[in-house]
């Protein structure tokens, strides 16, 4: 009963999402104000049927109903209770309708918070993400209905989730980066609207800035969770893999982070404008090419639940149409909305400019290598497979020739700066960073090249940074008034910086010291490595909810001194019997110590085990979470507040002439 | 030159100049770093080229795992029921790796035509098989045990 409940709310949103689609988008072309204003309520209907269905699918999961053939395939009655909600989007058809659900939520917020909007501009971008919903909710309908029966022959049980999903790290996970993937479509539907109004203004970038920066922040912190859900979990405690899916994922956000720095230039300078829509048409686009990619079964991954080539082509027209119909309106309407203001070479504008070259480029050859093996593949050449050693030569270059710029950035001028003001302003930054890239990397143990390279770069980064924060407080006069004085948007961008450079340095320093052993261990064995003791103390036998494990427990010291138990898993499930490592992680900020279990070698009961040494590993992800933070401050600038206040002026009027 | 062309001529350097970079470093990247995947059975009639990186894809054959006593060193054999390669990895399997299973290979061929692996990739579920090992079975004409889904 639940489950039909579920479904035919599913259809009444599809059905709400149509007329979200047509009514507002006529009512704009028509100039029929009461068509335009029935945009947000219709918005909102689609994201109270998406709920409903929503919490309908949660509650047979949670009612171990295993009529439905999502539950008996994906959840099992040992399974405990956070893991049945979580295990509703770890299939395909779940996580299909949580994509529904966060893509009815960013249109309901648009709707809500989008009221200083002319309703013209408001009644446009509703009806574009009303379009989007019409797409994946009827994708989710015509070929993967969550909610459908095993009738006759629902089985006595489930066969159960995934172990790899059943971890609170899934939990969180998909949700923040559906939140960043679909966010996108905000920015999507405000480029669509602005093309089809012939409206591109600094305005215009005033509205989306806020909605992509946010988008932006939850994609970030999305990977992040990926990344570290993947080195804790996957029990080979590497972090990121430049697995396709990783790829799919990353794509956007470097589209996106392009698109976060242009919308800067567009509202600021009103330059970039058709440049700035093109990247928020790509960015969504390559938020549903990494839909396609997941979803399609195209791609060995832990993400591709299954092979369905109906729902491979489905989304792969729904994406033709939307880039094709986007690029075709791109054509027809930018050379009207293109601007006619200059700017010096040495400005702020080139820096920014620079900054969308690189992260274009590095976008397009991370695509380029992710898609390359499906190329050749339909081209009939062979199945290649394009490794870690191609991203890194192409990526790695880029990125350290982004970050002088990155330095540069905060301190320039917008339309006109001069060079010798830059080398004034920057011989201090320049010979700190020097002073430490010579010295730092000897803390980390030895002088590494790559290591100087990154503080070098980092450093510059954050001297430049300090030094803007000083002369901006320095120019009010007073410390405590001065600091207050500095915007939301600007310790948004101080924050995110001062991320990207903790992430460079995580990732330089544990790329390059850190100390991995895989070897075979019985109890009693002791092995050393970068200076810590490990001690195989013993072997037992626990039992879990659902799940059986040999655990082996290990005593670390330092100098005499035990300063860590870790007892890593070998799980074996019950309802599927798969094996699962459960790795064992001495956290630090400075080091990881790492240990997993691999499997039984040889007759004296010993175990091949994996020791990991990993410094300033967790430096990367918090780079990341404070580049997230940064994005959400940005959205508390006054700016966009003001305009809240100042939404009294007559929306008809402003339809009318728009 | 006027100053507006000017600035939209060095622009267009710039972003020339860049793009030979960015396309330098997908040549040099992709050199080398990418590998061919070869079912078995062409591994078997030697259309593998040896000592180059490549991957190889099938069944793991029943009763074909042979464990070192001391070390880490597996042996094991991948078959598509039309040919089997002898497959050397010193190292931790991944959790879904067994016998009766699919798993691709990737590393080198010797002279001797074993497979010294450098990783091994099994399944990450119980109803999933990687396309190109569901692929190659199909090809040899042989079921495999574990259908994928």
């Amino acid at each position: 009963m639940i489950a039909e409940i579920g479904h035919f709310a599913l259809i009444l949103a599809l059905g709400l999402s149509l007329c979200l689609a047509v009514v507002p988008a006529w009512g704009a072309w028509r100039r029929n104000v009461a068509a335009m204003a029935l945009a947000p309520g219709l918005a909102i209907g689609m994201l109270v049927f998406v709920s409903i269905s929503f919490a309908c699918l949660a509650t047979v999961f949670l009612q171990d109903d295993f009529s439905v053939a999502l539950v008996a395939n994906h959840s099992n009655s040992l399974l405990p209770d956070i893991y049945k909600f979580s295990a509703v989007w770890g299939n395909h058809e779940g996580s299909l309708l949580l994509w529904v659900l966060i893509l009815a939520l960013w249109t309901a917020a648009v709707a809500v918070f989008s009221s200083q909007l002319p309703l013209v501009m408001l009644a446009r971008v509703l009806s574009v993400m009303g379009g989007v919903g019409v797409g994946f909710l009827s994708f989710s309908l015509l070929t993967s209905n969550p909610f459908a029966r095993l009738l006759p022959g629902a089985p006595a049980d489930g066969s159960d989730l995934n172990p790899l999903l059943q971890d609170p790290g899934l939990i969180i996970h998909p949700p923040l980066l559906y939140m960043g993937y679909v966010g996108f479509s905000v920015a999507f539907a405000f480029a669509i609207a602005a093309l089809l109004g012939g409206r591109l203004d600094a305005a215009w970038a005033r509205w989306s800035r806020p909605w992509t920066n946010i988008a932006w922040a939850f994609l970030s912190l999305g990977i992040m969770l990926g990344s570290w859900w993947a080195y804790y979990e996957l029990g080979w405690g590497g972090w990121w893999f430049w697995d396709p899916v990783e790829n799919a994922s990353f794509m956007p956000w470097l589209a996106g982070t392009a698109l976060v720095h242009s919308l800067a230039v567009t509202e600021k300078r009103g330059l970039f404008k058709s440049w700035t829509v093109l990247l928020a048409i790509f960015a969504f686009s390559l938020s549903l090419l990494g839909t396609f990619m997941v979803r399609s079964g195209v791609l060995t991954s832990v993400h591709a639940f299954a092979t369905d080539p109906a729902r491979g082509m489905y989304i792969l027209v729904f994406l033709g149409i939307v880039v094709g119909g986007s690029l075709t309106l791109y054509a027809l309407r930018a050379p009207a909305v293109s601007s006619r203001v200059g700017f010096a070479w040495v400005s702020r504008e080139t820096l920014l400019l620079a900054n969308n070259v690189v992260f274009l480029v590095a976008t397009l050859t991370v695509l380029f290598g992710t898609l390359f093996p499906l190329i050749m593949d339909a081209l009939g050449f062979g199945k290649y497979s394009v490794g870690p050693p191609y991203f890194n030569a192409v990526f790695v270059p880029l990125m350290a020739l982004l970050t002088p710029f990155m330095g540069l950035g905060p301190l320039s001028r917008w339309k006109q700066d001069s060079g010798a003001r830059w080398q004034r302003e920057l011989l201090v930054p320049a010979l700190v960073a020097l002073g430490c890239a010579v010295t730092l990397p000897w803390l980390g143990g030895g002088f590494n090249l790559w290591v100087a390279l990154a503080v070098l770069l980092a450093a510059w980064l954050v001297v430049g940074l300090a030094r803007d924060v000083i002369i901006r407080v320095k120019r009010v006069g007073d410390l405590g008034r001065g600091l207050r004085r500095l915007a939301p948007s600007y310790w948004g961008m101080v924050l995110a910086h001062l991320g990207f450079a903790m992430a460079l340095i995580g990732i330089v320093a544990t790329s390059q010291y850190s100390i991995e052993h895989d070897l075979k261990m019985t109890p009693g064995d002791t092995e050393t490595l970068a200076g810590y003791e490990f001690r195989f103390v013993a072997l037992e036998q626990k039992r879990g909810p659902n799940y059986l494990a040999s655990e082996a427990q290990f005593e670390v010291s330092q100098g005499g001194e035990v300063i860590a138990r870790l007892a890593p898993q070998k799980r074996r499930y019950l309802a599927g019997g798969s094996m699962m490592t459960e790795a064992a992680i001495d956290p630090g900020l400075f080091r990881d110590l790492y240990v997993a279990m691999g499997e039984p070698v040889g007759s004296d009961g010993g175990w091949a085990i994996r020791l990991h040494y990993k410094p300033m590993v967790r430096w990367m992800w918090l780079g990341a979470i404070f580049m997230a933070l940064g994005g959400f401050a940005t959205v508390a600038d006054r700016r966009y507040r003001q305009q809240r206040g100042a939404r009294t002026a007559p929306e008809v009027a402003h339809a009318g002439a728009a | 030159m006027h100053p507006v062309r000017k600035q939209r001529l060095y622009l267009v350097l710039f972003l020339v100049a860049f793009s030979s970079i960015a396309i330098g470093l997908v040549v040099y990247g992709l050199r080398g770093n990418i590998n061919l995947f070869f079912p078995p059975a062409e591994v078997a009639a030697g259309k593998a080229p040896l000592g180059q990186s490549i991957r190889v894809g099938g069944m793991v054959v029943d009763g074909s795992i042979q464990r070192s006593e001391h070390n880490l060193e597996v042996r094991f054999e991948l078959t598509d029921y039309a040919a089997t390669v002898p497959v050397i990895y010193e190292g931790i399997l991944p959790d879904l790796f067994d016998e009766g299973q699919g798993a691709v290979a990737s590393g080198q061929l010797n002279a001797d035509g074993v497979l010294v692996a450098s990783e091994v990739l099994a399944k990450h579920d119980e109803n999933y098989m990687p396309p190109e090992v569901a692929e190659a079975l199909e090809r040899s004409g042989a079921s495999p045990g574990g259908n994928s889904k």
